[in-house]
C-alpha cells in the first residue's frame, strides 16, 4: 500500500467529486495498444524499457485493442497500413485516446514530398489528442506527451451535457 | 472412408507484438502444425528509392538512416563508401578509424535489441530490460558524438559530420570494461537457460545449401556453419588491419543452423566487435575528419555496387550515376528483405508457437524489408 | 577466381547469339549485356559450370533507363514513350569468390524478361519488386504479384521516371 500503509487508526471515508475520482483512476492507468510502426517504435520501446520506465505512469502495453485505452502511433503510416490502423482504432472501446508520435505520424515527416505511399499525417484517418514532434522524439518528449494526455483526461467530465 | 480435412488459414499481424513491426503472416495450419507461411510485406514501404532519385547525394544520407533504424550508422557507412568509390576519393585515416568504431558499436547495439526481443517473444522479460539498459550506454556514446540517439546522419561523403568528443575514447574504454562481464551474465540468464534452449534448439533448421540459394547472409548464414563475412571476404574500409574471428554455428545444443545457433552467433559476434573496437581505439591517428571534396558532389557517369556487413547481413548499394547532382538510381540490397524470404521454408512442419521463435532468430527490421 | 573479362570470353564462346556485349567504362564495373529470353539458360550455366559456380544472386534491380522520347500530356507533365527498362543481376560465388554483373534491356512498351526463379530463389521477391515498381513482366515466375504496394494499387508503377501519384487511394488523400 506504500505511503499510506498503516497510517490511519480508524476506517476512513474520502470525499471526492465523481469526475475527479474517475479521471484520476483513468489517467493513472492508460494502457496503450502494444504496436509499433517504424523507427519511432524503437524509441517507444526504449521508453518502456529500463531507464525511462513508462510503467511508473501506469502505461502498460496491451496486445489486444479490446483492452487498450490509447494508441501511440509510433512511426510512418503508409497507405497500406492506414486502413488497418483505422480498424484497430474502431475496435478500441470508448473512451480512447491517440498520441501521434513523431513527425511522420504528425504530417508525413521526411516523406512528405516524394512519399507516394505515405499517409501525410494520421489525423487524416483518425482523430488525434496529442502530437509529439521530433524525428524521432526523445523518450522524454514522449513522456511529456503522456503527461499532456493525462492533463486532458483530468479536465474531462462524465456529466451529461445539458443545454 | 477417409475423413476429408481442411487446413486452416490464420492471419498474424500486421498488428502483432512479435512481428517486430508491421509484418503480416498468413499461416496455413493443419491442426497446430504449419503447412505453409506466406509473408505479406510493404506495410512500411516509405519509398526510399524514389527519394534517393529526387535528392542530391549528401541529402540521401538521412534517408538511409531510416531504413534499418536499428543500425543507422552502418547504413550511412555503406552508402558513403559507395559514393566515395564512385567519386574515387580517399578519406583521411582518422575518419576510417572512427567509422569502424562507430560501426562496431552499432553492431553491438543492434544485436542487443535482436537478442532482447528474441527472448522477449519467447517469454523472457528480464533479459530485455537488462539489454536495453546496456544499449542506452552505447546510445549515450553516440549522442555525445553527434547529438542523436537513434538516427545519426553521422557519416558524410568524404568524412564525418563531427569529430569525436575528447571524452569519447575514455568512455568507450569504460564501456568495454563494463560490457565484457555482462555478456557472461547474459549467457547465464538467457543463452544457456533450459527453457530458452527448449524453445530454440532444433527449431527452424536452415541447411547451408538452402541458405546460399536463398541468398541468406549475416548471422543467419553463419549460424548454418559457413564463415562468410564481408568484412573478411570483400574487405572494405580498414577492416583488414584488425584481428578478429568469424563465429559460426556449431550445433552446440541442437542441430547446426537452428534458431539457437543463429542466436548464439550474435552473442559471439558482440565479443569480436569489442575486440575490434579495442584494437582501433588505441590507434586513432590525429587529423582532420573531412576530406577535401567539392561542395557540390557530382560523380562521373557510371555504376557501382558495394556491399558491407551490416549487423543483419550483406547490405549492398547499387548506384547508377548519370553525371548529375542526383543519383539516377539507388537500389538497396537489404539483408532483412532477403533473409525474410527463407522464413516460409524454416517454419514448415513446426508448431504455431515456434513461428515467433524463428522470426526472432532471423532478426528482421521492417523498415529495411520494405524500404 | 576469374575476372569479368574471362567470364565474358567463356560465355561468348558458349552462347555466341545471346551475349550482346560487355560495357566497361570507368568507374563502371564491367557489365555483360544479355538477350532477355536467354537469361535463364545463361544463369543456369553460370550456376552449374564448375569453373564459375555463381551460387548466389546478390541483388536483382530493375531500372528505368528513361531513354525514350519525352512527350507532354494534357496536364503538362512528361510522359516517356519508347526506350527501354533494364534489369541488372549482381552475382557472386561464395566458394570461388568472384563477382559479375549482368544486364538485360527490354522495350518499355512491352517489358518481358525470363524469370530466374528456379536458378536462385533469392530472385523470387526481387522479381516481384521489379514488377511492382517498374511493371517488368517476369515470364514463368510462379507468383508475380505486387509486393510492396497494396494489391489493389492501380495507379501505375511508382519508380518509373514518369510516374504520377494519384489524388486519392481508398478515400485517403495522397499528396501533402
Ligand atoms: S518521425 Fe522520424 S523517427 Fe519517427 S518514424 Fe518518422 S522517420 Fe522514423
Amino acid at each position: 500500500m506504500g505511503l499510506l500503509d498503516k497510517e490511519f487508526s480508524d476506517g476512513n471515508v474520502v470525499i471526492a467529486k465523481v469526475d475527479d475520482l474517475f479521471n484520476w483512476a483513468r489517467l493513472s492507468s492508460v494502457w496503450q495498444l502494444g504496436f509499433g510502426l517504424a523507427c519511432c517504435a524503437i524509441e517507444m520501446m526504449a521508453t518502456s524499457a529500463s531507464h525511462y520506465d513508462f510503467d511508473r505512469f501506469g502505461v502498460i502495453p496491451r496486445n489486444t485493442p479490446r483492452q487498450a485505452d490509447a494508441i501511440i502511433i509510433s512511426g510512418t503510416v503508409t497507405l497500406k497500413m492506414a486502413t488497418r490502423i483505422k480498424r484497430l482504432y474502431e475496435q478500441i472501446p470508448d473512451p480512447k485516446y491517440i498520441i501521434s508520435m513523431g513527425s511522420c505520424a504528425n504530417c508525413g515527416g521526411p516523406y512528405w514530398e516524394h512519399g507516394y505511399h505515405v499517409l501525410k499525417g494520421i489525423d487524416r484517418v483518425i482523430p488525434v489528442d496529442v502530437y509529439v514532434p521530433g524525428c524521432p522524439p526523445r523518450p522524454e518528449a514522449l513522456l511529456e506527451g503522456l503527461l499532456k494526455l493525462q492533463e486532458k483526461i483530468r479536465n474531462e467530465s462524465l456529466r451529461k451535457k445539458t443545454v | 472412408m477417409a475423413l476429408k480435412t481442411e487446413t486452416m488459414i490464420l492471419n498474424m499481424g500486421p498488428q502483432h507484438p512479435s512481428t517486430h513491426g508491421v509484418l503480416r503472416l498468413e499461416l496455413e495450419l493443419d491442426g497446430e502444425l504449419i503447412v505453409n507461411v506466406k509473408p505479406h510485406i510493404g506495410y512500411l514501404h516509405r519509398c526510399f528509392e524514389k527519394h534517393a532519385e529526387a535528392m542530391s547525394y549528401p541529402q540521401v544520407i538521412p534517408y538511409t538512416d531510416r531504413m534499418d533504424y536499428l543500425a543507422s550508422m552502418y547504413n550511412n557507412f555503406g552508402y558513403v563508401i559507395a559514393v566515395e568509390k564512385l567519386l574515387g576519393i580517399q578519406v583521411p585515416e582518422r575518419v576510417e578509424y572512427i567509422r569502424v568504431i562507430m560501426g562496431e558499436l552499432q553492431r553491438i547495439a543492434s544485436h542487443l535489441v535482436a537478442i532482447g526481443t528474441n527472448g522477449l517473444d519467447i517469454g523472457a522479460f528480464t533479459p530485455f530490460l537488462y539489454l536495453f539498459r546496456d544499449r542506452e550506454k552505447i546510445l549515450s556514446l553516440f549522442e555525445m558524438t553527434c547529438g542523436a540517439r537513434l538516427l545519426y546522419n553521422y557519416m558524410w561523403v568524404g568524412g564525418l559530420s563531427h569529430d569525436i568528443h575528447p571524452d569519447f575514447v575514455r568512455l568507450t574504454k569504460e564501456f568495454i570494461n563494463y560490457f565484457r562481464p555482462t555478456i557472461t551474465e547474459l549467457n547465464n540468464l538467457l543463452t544457456f537457460n533450459k527453457i530458452f534452449i527448449e524453445r530454440t534448439a532444433n527449431i527452424g533448421v536452415l541447411p547451408l545449401d538452402t541458405a546460399i540459394n536463398y541468398g541468406v547472409t549475416g548471422p543467419s548464414l553463419r549460424g548454418s556453419g559457413l564463415a562468410f563475412d564481408i568484412r573478411k571476404e570483400d574487405t572494405y574500409s580498414i577492416y583488414d588491419r584488425f584481428d578478429f574471428e568469424i563465429p559460426v554455428g556449431q550445433g552446440l545444443v541442437g542441430t547446426v543452423g537452428d534458431s539457437w545457433d543463429r542466436y548464439y552467433v550474435r552473442i559471439l559476434e558482440m565479443e569480436q566487435s569489442l575486440r575490434i573496437i579495442e584494437q582501433a581505439i588505441d590507434q586513432i591517428p590525429d587529423g582532420d575528419v573531412k576530406a577535401a571534396i567539392p561542395k557540390r558532389i557530382k560523380p562521373p557517369k557510371g555504376t557501382v555496387y558495394t556491399r558491407v556487413e551490416n549487423p543483419r547481413g550483406e547490405l549492398g548499394y547499387f548506384i547508377i550515376s548519370d553525371g548529375n547532382l542526383n543519383p539516377f538510381r539507388v537500389k538497396v540490397r537489404a539483408p532483412s528483405f532477403v533473409n525474410l524470404e527463407v522464413f516460409g521454408e524454416l517454419c514448415k512442419g513446426h508448431l504455431v508457437a515456434d513461428v515467433i521463435a524463428i522470426l526472432g532468430s532471423i532478426d528482421i527490421v521492417l523498415g529495411e524489408v520494405d524500404r | 577466381m576469374k575476372n569479368p573479362e574471362e567470364i565474358f570470353e567463356l560465355l561468348k564462346k558458349e552462347f555466341p547469339e545471346a551475349i550482346l556485349g560487355i560495357d566497361k567504362e570507368a568507374p563502371t564495373e564491367p557489365i555483360i549485356l544479355i538477350d532477355p529470353p536467354q537469361i535463364k539458360t545463361i544463369s543456369l550455366f553460370l550456376r552449374d559450370n564448375p569453373e564459375l559456380r555463381f551460387d548466389s544472386l546478390m541483388v536483382l534491380s530493375g531500372v528505368d533507363d528513361a531513354n525514350g522520347t519525352k512527350v507532354k500530356d494534357e496536364d503538362g507533365t512528361d510522359v516517356i514513350s519508347g526506350g527501354t527498362l533494364s534489369v541488372y543481376y549482381h552475382l557472386h560465388s561464395v566458394y570461388l569468390k568472384h563477382k559479375i554483373t549482368l544486364k538485360v534491356s527490354t522495350p518499355r512498351g512491352n517489358p518481358q524478361v525470363e524469370s530466374v526463379y528456379n536458378v536462385w530463389r533469392t530472385s523470387d521477391w526481387h522479381e516481384r519488386e521489379a514488377f511492382d515498381m517498374y511493371g517488368i513482366i517476369f515470364l514463368n515466375h510462379p507468383d508475380l504479384r505486387r509486393i510492396l504496394m497494396p494489391y489493389d494499387w492501380n495507379a501505375g508503377y511508382p519508380l518509373r521516371k514518369d510516374y504520377k501519384n494519384p489524388e486519392f487511394y481508398q478515400g485517403m488523400k495522397v499528396p501533402y
